[in-house]
């Protein structure tokens, strides 16, 4: 797979504080790529030195093999988290300036935006004031014109704040046939369900640092933590008050309880244990989410 | 450079297109217009014909009053309780009481004399009315004296000075003082108001874009400093089109108000010929009229003058353009932008105060200064031009406001790229200097 972004050691400090100290990180084409993170952890200021809005201090960016500079601005989309537009401007005006701002001709910025306009059903906007607009149909003007001049790194700064489920998903989908087509996806965002249906590939910053990055299946393969969920079909549950030392109950409810292998015997060794005394009508092993995982790693930070 | 022109168009485009541009360029004339009408309209509207009664116990008034179309007075000389009485009834605009008296006691009169009205008089009617017993009173003194008005008025003189500036090669050239006042004041107010109204448009249009939260979106296509530049410029594009259609506006409403107002038999010939003569109304227009003007006109070398103008017009602005730009990045509401105002405003409205005593005086040290240090020099040197400064003093003036622009323009970027991704933050100076610090 090829790089497409490639962040090398980037630390960045303002006079107070430090906003990035020496992360590394690789996007891949056509990769989702989940960037999360508590408040203030350095997510903002690493998405504003991709691009190009800050200079890091240390360390470097490459841009598909090559060094990071102004010629890569047209081929790079960002959506910020705090985004607006000229509120006194005409959508159709408004989105031609900013598609052009990114190296587009008139000819195709108009064109490509009557696609996206007839696609989305919005071609009565064109003439209309931003200030009428809604909040989410403003988003979705945002939207267009941060993919509009087909750019290879998209960068998603909570893209699914504003949006009813329903355009949500319209969105959505826009972003998996976006990433079908070789884009790759920075994906910011604390909505952590919506991680774990797009992302790939997570990296968690925290504290200015990297502490975390690898494939989604891979991190969660490593945060397991043998815990199996079984499913009785009696209400007796007795049996859970006298475990044997090297299982653990961690939760139960009338019919489920959650158990927790301490020491390294396999989960076969527990399932011939609760033969004996009940009948079973589901055993499953729990894999951690996106959020519990989140929640592990900045809580052990 | 195409993405600079982008904005400049965008920025030029969406403010020529506001209605209130539009409404602001078609009444700016028309309340200059109305502005240097009123005193033309002021005369002409004051028709209605007032009565003043005077009741001249002392008989030395009949029909010594100026006659006025304005006002018709009436005399009596019946005791005052009387024409009180009468006065009560009537619909006469005021009483004069002028006691018995005698020319030689005259001078008693001074503090006595009362006036009656049904209400408050107006300044310029108590004005008419003691100017008129005050020229009475001066001519019965005078006549004590055993002089008359004649032989005032005969020795009265009036002096009107040609200056004549004495070339090193002993050429003579007509000084250009009264008109090249009137022109140079003219073009410090225009350099002054151009410099507030465009620097405050440039504020606004940034804090618009800081607060619409756009600015990320725009500055992750350009640099900042291009951004900030395409505005200060878009902004002074659509400040010279406001002040083209306005001077060509007021020009035609005031010359078609003129004609219109004033009746022909009014207008002498050197006003329809120089229209500007409104203009220089406080400029006292030497006697020989119109070959004198146009004298002084051509001696002052006007290309030079309008060059120069141009100069520091532009070069003005532009300067605290960018230190406007600077102010808008750096606050969220418009309300905080009071404190970072202060140093901008004031040495603008210092210069336009300099002006003044500098026309007095163009080759105190006062004047030398202000006209060389950037912060006042648009403006303050437009005082000194008509009085030929030397040629080393203008150019190094120029200079230096180039300096002074790249200067704060420097400055100017360094805040912008940091205050416009500010929210929420209380800035203060010291937050600045760290801004322009930061690299």
């Amino acid at each position: 797979m090829m790089k497409v972004l490639e962040v090398q050691s980037v630390s960045k400090s303002y006079s107070n504080h430090i906003a990035l100290n020496d992360v590394s990180l690789s996007v891949e084409e056509g990769q989702i790529f989940g960037l999360l993170g508590p408040n203030g952890a350095g997510k903002t200021s690493l998405i504003r030195v991709i691009n190009q809005i800050t200079m890091p201090d240390e360390g470097q960016v490459f841009f598909n093999g090559q060094k990071l500079n102004h010629g890569h601005i047209g081929q790079i989309g960002y959506l910020p988290e705090e985004r607006g537009l000229y509120k006194k401007m005409k959508v159709g005006e408004q989105a031609l300036y900013l598609a052009q701002l990114k190296g587009l001709s008139e000819k195709e910025a108009r064109k490509a935006l009557h696609t996206w306009f007839e696609k989305f059903d919005i071609t009565p906007w064109w003439d209309k004031k931003v200030e009428e607009l809604s909040k989410g149909m403003a988003q979705k003007i945002q939207f267009i014109t941060t993919v509009l001049h087909q750019p290879k790194l998209l960068i998603f700064d909570e893209p699914f704040s504003g949006f009813d489920p329903i355009n949500a998903n319209i969105i959505k989908d826009e972003i998996l046939k976006l990433k079908e087509n070789g884009t790759s996806i920075i994906f910011s965002t604390h909505r952590m369900e919506s991680v774990e249906e797009l992302c790939d590939h997570i990296a968690l910053i925290d504290k200015s640092k990297k502490i975390l990055d690898g494939p989604i299946s891979e991190i969660k393969e490593k945060y397991k933590q043998q815990i199996y969920t079984v499913d009785f079909s009696s209400t007796e549950l007795e049996l859970l008050n006298s475990l044997p030392e090297h299982l653990k109950l961690i939760h139960k409810n009338s019919h489920k309880a959650e158990i927790q292998i301490v020491n390294d015997s396999s989960a076969t060794e527990l399932i011939r244990f609760l033969l004996d005394k009940c009948d079973i009508k589901g055993f499953e092993e729990k894999i951690p989410t996106v959020n519990e995982i989140f929640i592990r790693t900045v809580q052990g930070n | 450079m195409n993405k600079i022109i982008l904005i400049i168009k965008r920025e030029y485009l969406s403010r020529v297109r506001k209605k209130s541009f539009i409404v602001m360029t078609i009444l700016g004339p028309i309340l200059m217009a109305a502005l240097m009408m009123t005193p033309i309209l002021m005369d002409n509207s004051d028709t209605e014909e007032r009565s003043i009664w005077i009741c001249d116990e002392s008989g030395l008034f009949v029909s010594q009053f100026e006659k006025s179309e304005a006002v018709k007075t009436t005399f009596f000389s019946e005791p005052i309780l009387k024409v009180k009485a009468l006065f009560q009834q009537s619909e006469a605009f005021a009483l004069v009481h002028i006691p018995n008296s005698s020319e030689s006691t005259i001078s008693e009169l001074e503090s006595i004399i009362n006036v009656f009205a049904h209400k408050p008089i107006s300044l310029a009617n108590r004005r008419l009315i003691s100017r008129n017993i005050e020229s009475v009173i001066e001519s019965i003194k005078l006549k004590n004296e055993g002089l008359t008005r004649d032989i005032i008025e005969k020795t009265r003189a009036d002096i009107n000075l040609n200056t004549i500036i004495l070339g090193e090669s002993g050429s003579e050239k007509l000084g250009s003082t009264e008109i090249a006042m009137g022109l140079s004041m003219a073009g410090g107010f225009l350099i002054y108001m151009f410099i507030f109204l465009y620097g405050t448009m440039v504020m606004r249009g940034v804090m618009e874009e800081k607060t619409s939260r756009i600015v990320e979106i725009i500055i992750s296509s350009v640099k900042p400093f291009q951004l900030m530049m395409g505005k200060i410029i878009g902004v002074a594009l659509v400040g010279f089109t406001q002040f083209a259609l306005w001077i060509l506006l007021t020009f035609v409403l005031s010359t078609l108000a003129t004609t219109l107002l004033v009746s022909p038999a009014e207008i002498n010939p050197a006003d329809l010929a120089n229209g500007t003569e409104l203009l220089l109304q406080d400029v006292e227009i030497p006697q020989n009229g119109i070959a004198s003007i146009l004298a002084q006109l051509e001696s002052m070398n006007l290309t030079l003058l309008l060059a120069t103008f141009l100069f520091y017009f532009v070069g003005g602005y532009l300067m605290y353009g960018a230190l406007f730009a600077a102010v808008g990045a750096a606050v969220d509401s418009e309300t905080d932008t009071q404190q970072f105002m202060m140093p901008i405003t004031i040495p603008l409205i210092f210069s336009i105060i300099a002006l003044q005593t500098i026309l007095e005086n163009p080759d105190s040290s006062l004047a030398f200064w202000c006209s060389i240090i950037p912060f006042t020099s648009p403006i303050v040197m437009m005082g000194r031009l008509p009085f030929d400064p030397p040629l080393w003093e203008i150019g190094l003036s120029m200079v230096l406001l180039i300096i002074g622009f790249i200067f704060t323009s420097w400055i100017a970027g360094r805040i912008y790229r940091v205050g416009i991704l500010m929210y929420g933050q209380k800035v203060t100076y010291k937050t600045l200097w760290k801004w322009i610090k930061q690299s």
